[in-house]
Formats: structure tokens, sequence, C-alpha cells
């Protein structure tokens, strides 16, 4: 009776609406924290280090400096080579996930009987729920080796951590999100322009590249942009499989090192709070927060319009 | 003309079947590759193999007295005492530099098995008795037939005298292997046969707790609002569009985040598990909050009016009857969540969670590591002996994940209902 009481009673119904408003105002206290704290450490940084250098400088290198006015130079905290190398191996990775994604995507939605679908779907998911570390693992002692090998085999010279082992590594881990969201996407595309392909006497194929595709494409395009987004901002993987040091190359061969690497090896280990190479942390961190922020929101419009032009 | 068009396009479309079933089974080959190695690499490691030596508690040697104390134990060169014991058994060695290569094959930790032995059972003093003492961790791997006995010796760790002495103590049938249960008890150690997950089990659960404690409520409170009470406005829909980013922000920010908030402006102590699991609650919160409001969604307007037409207050029908039949849902997506958060490494080596740790936490408020992040300290470690360990951490954590998962769809299924 008393249970009924309370949760009955006008003032403690109040009482309830607000504290359930101000469990969900958390949301937005986060991401306003990480934004907050993000551009307060960065500007600090700035001033220290000028934007144009940060944005455009050539050359990375978080050694400690000799004097302390060493650490302002200019050329030490130039982000391009380590914006090359996310690139890079977010497009290796990209390069492998995109069209495995898609085409399974495309024959569990249209092709696969029901049983095949009961088995691979839940098998596609289990890749995306294997922690990143073992990836990293995997990718760092058993693929990159084996990379090196084969290159050496046929000639070439491969480094030991190349872009390519962390980047084929990163593209496996990526495919479900790619093949769950395209196959929600192909799904949702209505059957009566399947119905009227068919009838005109086009065949499954033909059906699929000339109708369901461009159809689902707005769909598809943004299940690449948030596993591009992923691939960003993925960190374990590279931490153990990519290079740490900044290296300004687009051969997939080479070492490469990215944003993620150098804030986890900036900040690992005992760091004072206020030097540079910390601040610096806080400035990669801000451009990765808005980067994947950008992909993400642009991602979910697009899904949006779509979802609105055919429910 | 028209027959060979026909041909042409039913070949287009069987090429077109088999990129599909081609681009699946590359997954499934690179997913049966993986796992098969993991295992291959890992089932040894949760083995340990030892040595049979006849142990005997010198009183003198030791520096212990008749009535002896916990903390006379802690001076005496236990140690010393098995280095005797396996001397004992190659008595034409007499040069010490071959004595000093013949005790490194017993484990350099070996005074803790002989110290316990002792503690367990106070007559043992003065009296030999049989103890099967850890090999060091290269005869270890060496015992498992995971070195190469054919190198030359440079290239490997172990010496020709060594192997064969080794060799010689196998041929007695004094070494043995069996299942190392210490792996799941111990904390880390600078050497492999001794280091274990138990510090990382433990700190794993910690803050897969704190995570819970805090995220699930306020996740379910943040579902009911959305779904119930809030007014359709900007700044809900604000409220709804941070959530969906949440879920998409890269962990290592989340990292930064609790670093300079959680650590720099609250002052949390530095590499604990109430700091991660509270950074691992964040990330879970959008997980928590998405599969709670779909699971209200799910619940039938008619009970909700049926509630309303007997005279209940709102929010009576809220607590009373959505919010219970929204449960299960909820729950599944909780453990889906949560498990995510348990593979989480890079969040917590932001906020210091890798440090060496090798006792075990006793509170949320001590330093720890957490299985992901044992597998990163051990996958980074340059001795051999760790390759196995962690294979064998892998091995636990996947299994740990498949049957949080595997628990999620059971729960699903036994308790989730459809309208």
């Amino acid at each position: 009776m008393l249970k009924v009481n309370i949760l009955g009673n006008k003032v403690s119904e109040n009482i309830i609406r607000k504290a359930l408003f101000l469990c969900s105002l958390i949301a937005i206290l986060t991401t306003l924290g990480i934004f907050l704290s993000l551009l307060f450490e960065s500007i600090s940084f700035f001033k220290v280090v000028p934007l144009k250098n940060f944005l455009f400088g050539t050359h990375w290198n978080l050694q400690i400096p000799l004097r302390s006015d060493q650490a302002a130079s200019s050329g030490a905290f130039g982000a391009v080579p380590l914006f090359a190398g996310t690139f890079l191996i977010s497009l290796i990775a990209l390069i492998i996930a995109c069209p495995i994604g898609l085409y399974s995507a495309i024959y569990l939605s249209e092709y696969s009987t029901k049983l095949e679908r009961k088995i691979f779907k839940p098998t596609l998911e289990i890749l995306a729920g294997i922690p990143t570390v073992v990836y990293g693992f995997f990718a760092a002692l058993y693929l990159a080796p084996f990379i090196k090998d084969i290159g050496q085999a046929v000639g070439l010279s491969v480094a030991s951590e190349s872009a390519l082992a962390a980047g084929v590594v990163m593209g496996i881990m990526i495919i479900p999100f790619i093949s769950s969201l395209s196959d929600d996407v192909i799904n949702a595309v209505p059957q009566s322009l399947r119905d009227g392909s068919y009838a005109l006497g086009a065949t499954k194929s033909e059906t699929v590249k000339k109708i369901i595709l461009p159809a689902a494409l707005p769909g598809v395009v943004s299940s690449f942009l948030l596993a591009a987004s992923r691939a960003i901002g993925e960190t374990m993987i590279v931490v153990m499989a990519a290079g740490l040091t900044a290296n300004l190359t687009f051969n997939p061969l080479d070492k490469v090192t990215t944003v993620t690497v150098q804030i986890v090896t900036a900040l690992t280990g005992d760091q004072e709070f206020d030097s540079p190479k910390t601040m610096s942390v806080f400035a990669l961190g801000l451009l990765l927060f808005l980067v994947t922020l950008f992909l993400n929101v642009l991602a979910l419009q697009i899904i949006k319009k779509y979802r609105e032009k055919y429910e | 003309m028209n027959n060979k068009l026909n041909v042409k396009r039913k070949s287009a479309e069987k090429k077109f079947i088999l990129l599909g079933r081609v681009s699946i089974l590359l997954a499934f080959v690179f997913l049966a590759v993986f796992l098969f190695t993991i295992f291959k690499t890992g089932i040894s490691g949760f083995y340990k193999s030892y040595i049979k030596l006849n142990i005997f508690f010198d009183s003198e040697y030791l520096e212990l007295p008749k009535d002896y104390s916990d903390s006379n134990l802690r001076h005496a060169d236990f140690q010393g005492i098995a280095n005797k014991a396996i001397y004992k058994l190659f008595p034409n060695v007499k040069e010490s530099s071959d004595k000093k290569e013949l005790r490194k094959i017993i484990s350099s930790y070996s005074n803790l098995t002989i110290k316990n032995a002792l503690r367990n059972d106070k007559a043992l003093l003065n009296k030999e008795v049989s103890l099967e003492i850890p090999l060091n961790s290269v005869f270890n791997l060496l015992n498992k037939g995971l070195l190469d006995e054919n190198l030359p010796q440079e290239k490997r760790n172990f010496t020709d005298l060594q192997l064969s002495f080794f060799n010689q103590l196998k041929n007695k049938g004094l070494i043995s292997k069996k299942f190392n249960w210490d792996f799941f008890k111990t904390g880390d150690s600078r050497a492999p046969e001794k280091a274990g997950i138990g510090g990382a089990l433990l700190g794993s659960l910690f803050s897969m707790i704190i995570c819970f404690l805090f995220s699930f409520p306020i996740g379910v409170a943040t579902a009911i609002y959305l779904e119930e009470y809030a007014p359709k406005n900007l700044f809900t829909e604000f409220i709804e569009v941070n959530i969906n980013n949440l879920a998409a922000i890269p962990s290592i920010i989340f990292g930064i985040l609790g670093l300079s908030i959680l650590i720099d402006f609250f002052e949390l102590p530095r590499g604990t598990t109430l700091v991660g699991g509270l950074v691992l609650s964040l990330m879970t919160l959008p997980v928590i909050i998405v599969s709670c409001r779909a699971a209200i969604k799910a619940v039938p307007p008619s009970l909700k009016h049926a509630a309303l037409g007997l005279g209940a207050s709102k929010t009576q029908v809220v607590f009373h009857h959505v919010l219970p039949l929204a449960l299960p849902g909820t729950l599944t997506g909780t453990i889906i969540g949560l498990a995510r958060a348990v593979g989480e490494t890079a969040p917590l080596l932001m906020i210091g969670m890798v440090a060496f740790v090798v006792n075990l936490p006793k509170t949320p408020l001590e330093q720890s590591t957490s299985l992901p992040v044992q597998i990163y300290l051990w996958a980074e470690s340059a001795e051999q002996g760790f390759v196995e360990k962690t294979s064998a951490a892998i091995i636990v954590i996947l299994l740990f994940l498949f049957a949080m998962n595997f628990a999620a769809v059971l729960f699903r299924n036994k308790f989730e209902k459809r309208w």
C-alpha cells in the first residue's frame, strides 16, 4: 500500500519526473565534457604550437627535448604523417571490408535460404564481438610475419609492422558493420520494385545491380561511412600491429603510425600533465572526435532521409 | 543470337551468386584460421611443467629454529634447498658454472612452492619429501615441444649442456605436465611460469560491476524519460542526437575524458577499476538506453490505457506495468553492452590501468588491470613464454564473451514477450 501512495502522490510524481530528466542529461553532459575538455587543452596546446604547423607540418616527433623551449619548435608537431598513416590503414581496411561486406549482405538478403541466413548472420557478427586487442595480437604475431615472409619470397622489402597487416585485420573486423547495416537497407527496399523488375524479365542479379542497389545506395554509402569512422577511431589493432614512428608514405608495406597510436604512446607512462607532448594528445583527440562525429552525423542523416523515402 | 544472350545472362547470374558465396566464405575462413591459431597456441598455456625433486628441509641451512614463525620463513633460503636437490640428481657436476646452468632449469620462483609446503605441514622440518617444483619458462616450453632443439646453440635460450641435463631428467620420468589452476588465481609476474590472470579477472569483474551499477539505473531512467515523459521539443531531440553520437565516438576518446575529468578534475585515483568502470559505463549507456527504449515501445498501449482507466497515475503505470514488462528486453541489451565493455582496452590504457600489478586487487580503489589489458601487456612482452599465456588469456576472454552473448540470447528467448 505504501508503494502505491508514494508513486501516486502528485509531489512525488513531480520529483520522479525531474529525477528521470536529470538522468537523461548525463548523455549531454558526457558529450559536453568530452568536447570542452578536449577544446580547452587543445587551445593551450595551440598557444605553444600554432594550428597551422599542427595541421600542415610534415614532421612529427615526440622525443623529449633537451631544452625546455625546444618542444615548441614548430617541426616536431606536424600531424600530416599521422593523418596519412590513419588514412592509409583505414583505406586498406575499407578496400577489404566494403566488397566483402556488401556482397555478403546481398547474398544474405537476396539469395540465401532461411537456414543459411540463420547460420551466416550470427557467425558474421562474431567478428564484431571479438575484442580488438585480440585482433591486434593476431595481426602483430601471425599476420605481419606472414606478410613479411611472402614479401621476401617475391623480393619485396616489407616492414615487420606493415600498414598492410594492420589494415587487413581491421578490414575483417569491420565487415559485420557493413554487412548488417547494408542487409537492413537492402531488406527495406520495397518488394514491389523487385516484382516490377522480374516482371520485365530481369534476372535476379540484374535486379540487384540495376534496381535494388541504386535504390539502397544511400544506406549502403552510410554503412561505408560508419565503417570508415570505426576504422579511423580504432586503437588497439594499430597500437599493436602498426608502427610508432611517424613516416610520411603511402606504401602499404611500410611502417606507418596513426593518430590513435600517438595518443596512446603519449599518455601511457608517467607524463606531466602540461607538457606540450601530453597536450598534443588533446589536439589529436579533438580532431579525431570532430572527424568521427562528422562521419556519423552524415551517415545518420543519409539513412534518415532514406528511411523517410520508403516508410 | 537470342540464345547467346541468355547464356551470357545466366553465367552472369551464376558469377554474381558465386561472388556473394566467396565473400561470406572469406570471412568464415578468416574466422576459422583465427580461432584455430589462437586455440592451438593457447591450450598449452593452461598447462605447466613440473620436476619431481626430493627436497630436504634442512633446519640448519634454512636457519629455522624449532618453533619458527612465519616471519622466520620469509628470510629462509628455500631456493637454495631446491638447488641442492637438483644438484643431488647430478653428482658428477662439480664446476660452479655447470651448476649454475643446471639450477636454471627450475623456476626462480620455486621457493614459493617449497615455502607453502612447509607452512602447510610444519612437521616437514628436517625431513625429506618429494615435491613438484615448477620448471623455468624456457624448459616449460621445451617440455611441451614448443622450442626447436635442432637450432644452433646461440639461437636458442638454452645451452647444449642444459638440454642434456633436461633430457636425462626427462628419461628418469621426473618431468611432468599438469593443468595449471594457479593461472586463474595469481596476479601478473615477470616470470611467465608464474604469471596468471587472477588479478586481471578480478579487475574485469570490479569494473563490470561498477559499470553495471552506474549505467543500468541511469540508462533505464533515461529511456523511461524519453519514452514516457519527454515533451516533443528541440531539447528532447538534442538529447536523442547526443545519445546516438555517444554510441559512435571512438572508445579512446572516452579514455581521454576519464583522464581529464575523472582523474585530473575530480582527482579519483589513477589506474583503478573505479575509474575504469565509470568510463566503461559511459560507453555502455547508449546501448542500454536504446534497448530499454525499444523494450518500452514494445509494451502494448492497451495495457497502459487499462491501468490509466482504473485510476493509476502516470508514474504508477510506468513503474508498475510498463517497466516490469520492458525489463527482460532491457536486460538482454544490458548483457550485450556489458560484454562489449569487458572487451574494451583502449580507454583503460588512457586512465592508467596498465601497471604491472602482482597483487590481487581487493577493492575497486586499488591499481589493477583487466583481462584485455593483461592480454595487451603480455602481447607486448618480448619473452617467448608469454605467447602461450597471451593466447590462453584470449581463450578465456573469448569463452567468457561467448557465454555472455549466449546468455543474452537465452534470456531473450525465455522472457521476451511478443504481443
